[in-house]
């Protein structure tokens, strides 16, 4: 695990270019955002196969399902909040029920958008997408991991929702690394606890899971990359051996990603479980990781909790 | 109906310079923010605010008081500046822009500052919540007025044109959009990105009476100001052609200031350029 941060951003415009070079039925719409989600260097490399559709996302969702259902391998991006939360009937219909080829790659998810708020902190994004008939939820944590989705995604036909953050990350993932869908990491094995996370709070969650270890608390560490399918077998054949379980999430608490899984385990193996994320408050303004800090998921507020929880037992 | 003396306007003009060096400083101490569309719309709120706006900083929440509602939410620094300088919040706050614990968000939000009528920041809302406010000023019989800023950029969202029509559809003379008629976009130029041309013919078109103004020129916007209030029976739209980054020479029609803010060398040239002595 290095300490080079690099933007998930620009992963994703590197995997795109690659897939056009490839590709002739790879279409990428962008809603005056393709600056920042970076898909303006797709446009620059394929201009006919570019469509800036404007500050219009439901008209782009809905269009990117109409050139999906023309054959087309579609990429449509825009932030997460507007993605989900702005174009929903359309995603919904256009995409989901239609089992349109479309990949919704949205960039900024979670409260490490930052300093713009409230109105731009997408918190409820992946519930949203994964109550969603025929909808896969993917979330990447840190440049390979989203080069290799992106890449993995279009492969595999029909709907996708991958979640980037604005933040670059520290790597994570070697080069060359394969993501299955419906798959996760077991990144770090531990014997008292199992900690689930995704996207940005998967570095958090290492380095807390190491300050752990230094007073005597051995924790488990699985990226849950594929949120929807979620890698049910993985995070069972963990908690039957840790029986406890935390989730971290860069999200509500409700419906995400700690969600998926108190699903799966009060189903099939019920057993204590505390999921730390944003609990069911719109967040502030603020530096990134202040804002994990000033919400306790960083990496110490992480530990503490951990800590915490398993203090109970 | 105000008088426009040229002693009021040079008050205006001096108010935003002012509010130029605010947007400056604030985003600069911020390290984000969008300085580009702040700017455009310095002339369009400080007429309003110091001069046709009926509202009480005192009260907030006076049922009386005319509306105004920023939709295009990002530029937030430029209304916060105006909103202290009306004192309806200490001018200390606005250097804690988008900090924790700052009720100064980067996006407008009416739970944490006094004197902001609507949260906003996802592009197109705003127009809609003006309209509700616009609906009820008719529906009790006050003649309040509602105001509400769009971005040239943000009327290429489709709400944008549901609220056209229905605003004229249910004949909401009290309800004045302006435009901030600057010609970029987050990616560019409007014509380049998405073509909302032509601009005035489709409000027409929509119902509503359009006035054109030189967006940063004090004369035409509160002449155009008076003119919307002898309105009848429709919205009208006053089309403020103004300039990106206005103000500071390095920042106009540059579009790299859309949501970056300056850096404190930037800071130091724009303040000099706005005769601040630093
Ligand atoms: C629904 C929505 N989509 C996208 C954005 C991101 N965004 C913020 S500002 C902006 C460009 C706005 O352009 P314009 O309305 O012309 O504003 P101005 O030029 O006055 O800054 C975009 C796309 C947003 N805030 N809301
Ligand atoms: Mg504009």
């Amino acid at each position: 695990m290095g300490v080079t941060k690099r933007s998930p951003r620009e992963a994703y415009a590197k995997a795109l270019i690659k897939l056009g070079e490839e590709r002739n039925d790879v279409v990428v719409l962008d809603a005056d955002l393709s600056t920042s989600t970076q898909t303006a260097k797709f446009g620059a490399r394929f201009p006919d196969r570019f469509f800036n559709m404007g500050i219009a996302e439901a008209n782009m969702m809905a269009t990117a399902s109409g050139l999906a259902l023309s054959g087309k391998t579609v990429f449509a991006s825009t932030f997460a909040v507007f993605a989900t939360s702005r174009a929903y009937d359309q995603v919904r219909v256009a995409v989901a029920y239609a089992m349109a080829n479309v990949k919704i790659v949205a960039t900024h998810g979670g409260v490490t958008v930052g300093e713009d708020g409230a109105t731009h902190h997408a918190i409820e994004d992946i519930a949203l997408m994964r109550v969603m008939p025929n909808m896969r939820v993917l979330a990447s944590c840190d440049y390979e991991s989203t080069y290799n989705l992106v890449l993995r995604i279009a492969e595999e036909s029909g709907p996708f929702y991958l979640r980037l953050t604005r933040v670059s990350l520290p790597d994570i993932y070697p080069q060359g690394e394969r993501f299955e869908i419906g798959g996760g990491k077991l990144l770090k094995e531990g014997r008292d606890v199992t900690i689930i996370a995704e996207g940005p709070l998967v570095h958090e969650v290492l380095t807390a899971a190491s300050m752990l270890e230094n007073i005597g608390i051995s924790a488990e560490v699985i990226d849950s990359y594929s949120i929807k399918p979620l890698p049910e077998e993985l995070i069972l054949d963990s908690v039957s051996k840790t029986k406890k379980v935390i989730t971290a999430e860069d999200h509500s608490i409700i419906g995400g990603l700690g969600g998926a899984v108190a699903e799966l385990l009060s189903e099939k193996m019920p057993c204590p479980l505390k999921r730390l994320g944003v609990r069911d408050t719109f967040c502030c303004s603020g530096e990134a990781y202040a804002l994990l800090r000033h919400l306790g998921l960083d990496s110490e507020g992480i530990a503490r909790e951990v800590k915490n929880f398993l203090d109970k037992f | 109906m105000s008088e426009i003396t040229k002693d009021l306007v040079q008050n205006l003009e001096s108010i935003a310079k002012q509010v130029r060096r605010d947007i400056i400083k604030m985003t600069g101490i911020a390290g984000s923010g969008h300085p580009g569309g702040s700017l455009s719309a310095v002339e369009i709120l400080v007429s309003l605010y110091f001069a046709r706006l009926k509202h009480n900083p005192m009260d907030p929440h006076w049922p009386e008081r005319d509306r105004f509602v920023l939709s295009k939410g990002h530029a937030a620094p430029a209304l916060y500046s105006v909103l202290s300088l009306c004192g309806y919040f200490p001018r200390d706050e606005l250097w804690t822009l988008r900090k924790v614990g700052s009720r100064l968000q980067g996006h407008p939000s009416r739970l944490d500052t006094p004197g902001v009528e609507a949260s906003a920041g996802s592009l197109g809302i705003g127009f809609a919540i003006a309209q509700g406010m616009a609906m009820a000023g008719k529906l009790d019989r006050k003649d309040y007025r509602v105001f509400v800023l769009l971005g040239d950029g943000e009327i290429q969202e489709g709400m944008v044109w549901e609220v056209a029509m229905s605003a004229s559809n249910y004949h909401l003379d009290n309800f004045t959009a302006i435009l901030d008629y600057n010609g970029l976009q987050l990616d560019g130029f409007i014509h380049d990105v998405m073509s909302p041309f032509p601009i005035a013919s489709k409000w027409r078109a929509f119902g509503w009476e359009v006035f054109e103004v030189d967006g940063h020129d004090f004369y035409q916007l509160l002449e155009a100001f008076n003119e919307v209030e002898r309105v009848r029976e429709s919205p009208s739209i006053i089309i403020a052609h103004t300039v990106k980054g206005k103000g500071i020479s390095f920042m106009e029609n540059n579009n790299e200031f859309h949501g970056k803010a300056p850096t404190p060398e930037q800071v130091k040239l724009a303040l000099m350029e706005l005769g601040e002595v630093v």
